[in-house]
């Protein structure tokens, strides 16, 4: 029986880009960047490093294919470079390659690097990419925030609510990462909106309005990961460890069986429970805070029940009392989340990863959550990849050494 | 006997009022008409995915109506029109492919001439003669494209009618019985549209009138009705696009009886070029009691000439004309129209720069599945899913190539989920898609059409619609998929 990754492998040194239209970087700049901020945090230069992965998923228009962007840009020292790729939950997948490799044995010092330069196409959204060449024969030319849109019509009939008050929680959503990212000096979006904007804003793919859209920004974000041996010997004396790192990816039955009412994802709570079962705990309520991927907002409505934190039907509630609000019973997206964070898609899981590693330390600043005037314990990170009807799901649960 | 067995019309559903595109040109013509309205095919539909509504109509099996494959076989497929997309690629066959009617199957393509519809028709009908010619489907369809301002612009709609013919023993219940018909050629050029061209030149109309119908036409009535064994003064409606002065001209020098020309919409519709007689056709059998005797006429460079009796199916039930006239929507914006005919060339955006490249390997080795919007059933589970696919989505199944295929163009479905999105790249925004679920189980992630902002809801049932999905400007190429149109108009009301 596996023993699964928990505590196995400790993070010692991150490291995050500031995110945004950064017209003035490229991938290369965005990579050194955070990359400077990590080996400083952990003590450990770029020739200890014995492997990487390198996680983008635009390569088209970011980087170009392979491990050599982050080899290059870094001048390694010829250690295997791999890059993943898997869609919105790319940076996760980097980490959990570096993670594994160091759980492994086979090398002690890793490095896990998400970058993504969206802001070269000359237009905003994400940039347009073939499907396959079968899909497109007969795929809806669909756009991000039109095939998540879709989660709210589904949401509002499973559950007899009108639209109205779906968009309501919706705007609460939106409206909670703009006040919390206005505390965070990375974020990509850093005014602070109203309800009554979001709500009146114009549409851009029903139910969605421009304000329940995240940010298409330039960034990247990087983790330096060893064992726990080791991070000792660097003389830290908290370190963070992964507690668990999951994936379920979509096998179909989104997109073709009769099953999927088409307003939550099966692949989160797939993902969601393996991930409290390798972590040791019961469940959402064992978390202290959490990021997820709410590249809109009904995403992150619909997640709140997918990962546990909502009962069934009761998330538009929940958001509206406040309940995940930075002074709520659980913060959600303390530090902005894609939707002001931004998202730039290769480094978004390692994003999340960084506010956990900030947060569980107590070096998160202005924004620091602090449960009875501690430091949290425990954080998860969320990634959904792709769209609902097909889709990869991953979770990171991180906490400290011998929580 | 040779007779018609069926019946179907195709409309599209954008009717133009005439008034918005005298108000339009109001600066350069004043006097152009403002009354009716006239048909136009949206962005994503041509003359060959009218012709395959049409056929679909036409071809119905009531009896088997929600059941998969529930089409009335035939082993001829005649396709007559002016504007076919392709020059060079069957359009019967690909109408074909979409039926899933690909294999033992002649399909061919008509055109040249307003005159192919009847053409087709007449051919097909003599070719009946012989025992052995299987049961036949005739379809005409034009979209026409008309310069803005033009007379042609106001009197041109797009549509299409198909009819299902063989031979049946004397005493069946039939639409109409064929009894006989002629043909002459005359090099007459009232109008031409020169290969490459868009629009047709027209000669004037007076010229037409007293030199093509006066002139030419009695070369194949006379015949036909002599074939048929009946007096002109027997007729009971006679099919005739032509202007009234024409047709009065006509009933005077024939002999016909007056008040019997059908209606030639164009107060409703316009003129649909090849498929006119064949809709005006289908409109008079509607109309038509059983024993009715009908004169049908095709006119360009040349006439056709046809006789029917209306036969016991004849009436109010014997096409969906009445249904697909009824099914009209006013869209009474006139840039609209235009940009829909690809004669106002709007702001697109640099999403609308992605290359619509078909892998034509994949297409073939997957046309069942794209163009004829085929499924899969397992063998061991019962589940039907969209797409077929080696392995059975059924998660407590998963079984490897126990997949037979499941025809679900024709199979119930409601909406699941659907968005409306205004930023994704369509010549038609917003872009409405979502999830829709089959009665006979599965889901399909799929485009809709003929869908407002505003229309599409929740648990409202859809049906599905051979449409154009792409345009490949860059390759000529025009790629065609199935759409889900909901079927009644309910309101979320809130479009943007």
């Amino acid at each position: 029986m596996a023993r699964g990754i928990r505590d196995q492998v400790a993070i010692v040194g991150m490291g995050c880009s500031r995110f945004g239209e950064r017209w003035d970087c490229g991938p290369d700049d965005l990579m050194i960047e955070a990359f400077q901020e990590a080996s400083a945090d952990a003590g450990i230069e770029r020739d200890r490093i014995e492997a990487a992965w390198l996680g983008v998923f635009y390569q088209e228009q970011s980087t170009s294919k392979s491990g050599l962007p982050l080899s290059m840009a870094l001048r390694l020292p010829n250690v295997p470079v791999t890059r993943v790729e898997n869609l919105c939950a790319t940076g996760t997948e980097a980490l959990r390659g570096a993670v594994y490799a160091v759980a492994s044995g086979a090398v002690d010092i890793a490095l896990a690097m998400g970058v993504e330069k969206l802001k070269d196409t000359g237009f905003g959204g994400l940039p347009e990419r073939a499907k396959g060449t079968f899909e497109d024969l007969w795929q809806p030319g669909f756009t991000p925030p039109g095939a998540f849109a879709q989660l709210g019509a589904a949401y509002a009939a499973k559950h007899g609510l009108s639209m109205q008050d779906v968009k309501r929680a919706m705007a609460h959503v939106s409206w909670k990462s703009h006040e919390n990212a206005a505390l965070n000096p990375k974020a990509h979006l850093r005014n602070r909106i109203t309800i009554e904007q979001a709500l009146g804003a114009p549409m851009i793919a029903y139910p969605l309005g421009t304000f329940d859209c995240c940010g298409v920004s330039d960034g990247a974000a990087c983790a330096i990961v060893t064992t726990p041996e080791i991070a000792r010997s660097l003389g830290r004396t908290e370190a963070v460890t992964v507690k668990s790192l999951q994936l379920a990816p979509s096998n179909g039955v989104e997109l073709s069986h009769g099953s999927w009412d088409g307003a939550h994802t099966p692949t989160t709570r797939l993902a969601a429970a393996r991930a409290y079962a390798e972590a040791g705990i019961a469940g959402a309520e064992a978390i202290d805070l959490f990021e997820v991927h709410d590249c809109f907002s009904i995403t992150e409505l619909v997640l709140m029940e997918d990962l546990g934190f909502s009962a069934e039907g009761r998330a538009v509630y929940d958001i509206l009392d406040g309940r995940y609000d930075r002074s709520g019973a659980k913060p959600c997206q303390i530090d902005g989340g894609l939707k002001c964070f931004g998202h730039p898609v290769g480094a978004s899981g390692l994003r999340m990863a960084y506010e956990m590693y900030l947060q569980l330390l107590g070096r998160a600043g202005a924004r620091q959550h602090s449960p009875q005037g501690k430091a949290p314990a425990l954080g998860l990170t969320h990634n959904l990849g792709g769209i609902p009807n097909r889709n990869v799901a991953a979770i990171g649960i991180f906490g400290l050494m011998d929580v | 006997m040779r007779a018609l067995l069926s019946a179907g019309v195709y409309l599209p559903r954008a009717r133009l009022p005439r008034s918005s595109i005298a108000a339009g040109h109001a600066w350069f013509n004043p006097n152009l008409p403002k009354g009716g309205e006239r048909s136009y095919a949206a962005w994503d539909e041509d003359s060959l995915t009218l012709a395959v509504e049409a056929v679909r109509a036409c071809t119905a099996d009531v009896a088997a109506e929600g059941v998969a494959g529930s089409h009335r076989q035939f082993g001829v497929l005649a396709f007559a029109s002016t504007t076919f997309p392709f020059a060079d690629r069957s359009n019967a066959g690909l109408v074909a492919a979409a039926l899933g009617r690909e294999g033992a199957l002649q399909a061919r393509d008509h055109g040249g001439s307003l005159r192919a519809g009847t053409s087709a028709l007449l051919a097909a009908l003599q070719a009946l003669a012989d025992p052995a010619c299987p049961e036949t489907v005739v379809v005409a369809s034009d979209a026409r494209n008309a310069k803005p301002a033009s007379p042609q612009e106001s009197q041109f709609g797009h549509g299409a009618a198909a009819f299902r013919l063989g031979r049946a023993p004397d005493g069946t219940a039939v639409l109409a019985e064929y009894l006989g018909g002629a043909a002459v050629t005359a090099d007459f050029v009232d109008h031409h549209r020169s290969d490459g061209e868009d629009f047709d030149y027209t000669l004037e109309e007076r010229w037409v009138r007293d030199e093509a119908w006066g002139k030419l036409l009695p070369g194949a009535v006379v015949p036909a009705l002599s074939a048929a064994g009946i007096a002109a003064s027997a007729i009971d409606h006679c099919v005739v696009n032509a202007p009234a002065a024409a047709q009065k001209k006509l009933a005077a020098q024939l002999g016909l009886r007056e008040g019997i020309f059908v209606d030639t919409l164009g107060k409703t519709v316009g003129d649909t070029g090849t498929a006119q007689p064949l809709v005006l056709l289908a409109a008079a059998l509607e109309k038509a009691t059983p024993g009715a005797l009908l004169l049908l006429i095709g006119f360009g460079q040349g006439i056709d000439a046809l006789v029917f009796r209306a036969g016991a199916l004849a009436g109010t039930a014997a096409s969906n004309f009445s249904a697909a006239l009824a099914a009209g929507r006013q869209e009474p914006s006139y840039t609209r129209y235009l940009a829909h005919q690809g004669l106002l060339e709007m702001e697109l955006g640099m999403r609308g720069e992605r290359d619509n490249r078909t892998a034509q390997s994949v297409a073939w080795r997957k046309r069942r599945t794209v163009t004829a919007l085929i499924g899969g059933k397992c063998r061991d589970c019962s589940t039907v899913q969209y797409p077929l696919t080696r392995a059975c989505v059924n998660p407590d199944c998963r079984a490897f190539d126990t997949q037979e295929e499941f025809p679900l163009a024709d199979c119930p479905a409601k909406v699941k989920t659907f968005t409306e999105d205004w930023l994704a790249f369509t010549p038609a925004p917003p872009l409405v898609y979502g999830n829709v679920t089959f009665a006979a189980g599965g889901n399909a992630f799929i485009e809709f059409t003929d869908a407002a902002p505003g229309e599409t809801m929740v648990g409202q049932p859809v049906r599905f619609v051979f449409r154009l999905k792409d345009r490949d400007a860059l390759r000529g190429f025009h790629r065609y998929f199935w759409k889900a149109v909901p079927v009644s108009v309910h309101a979320h009301g809130e479009g943007n």
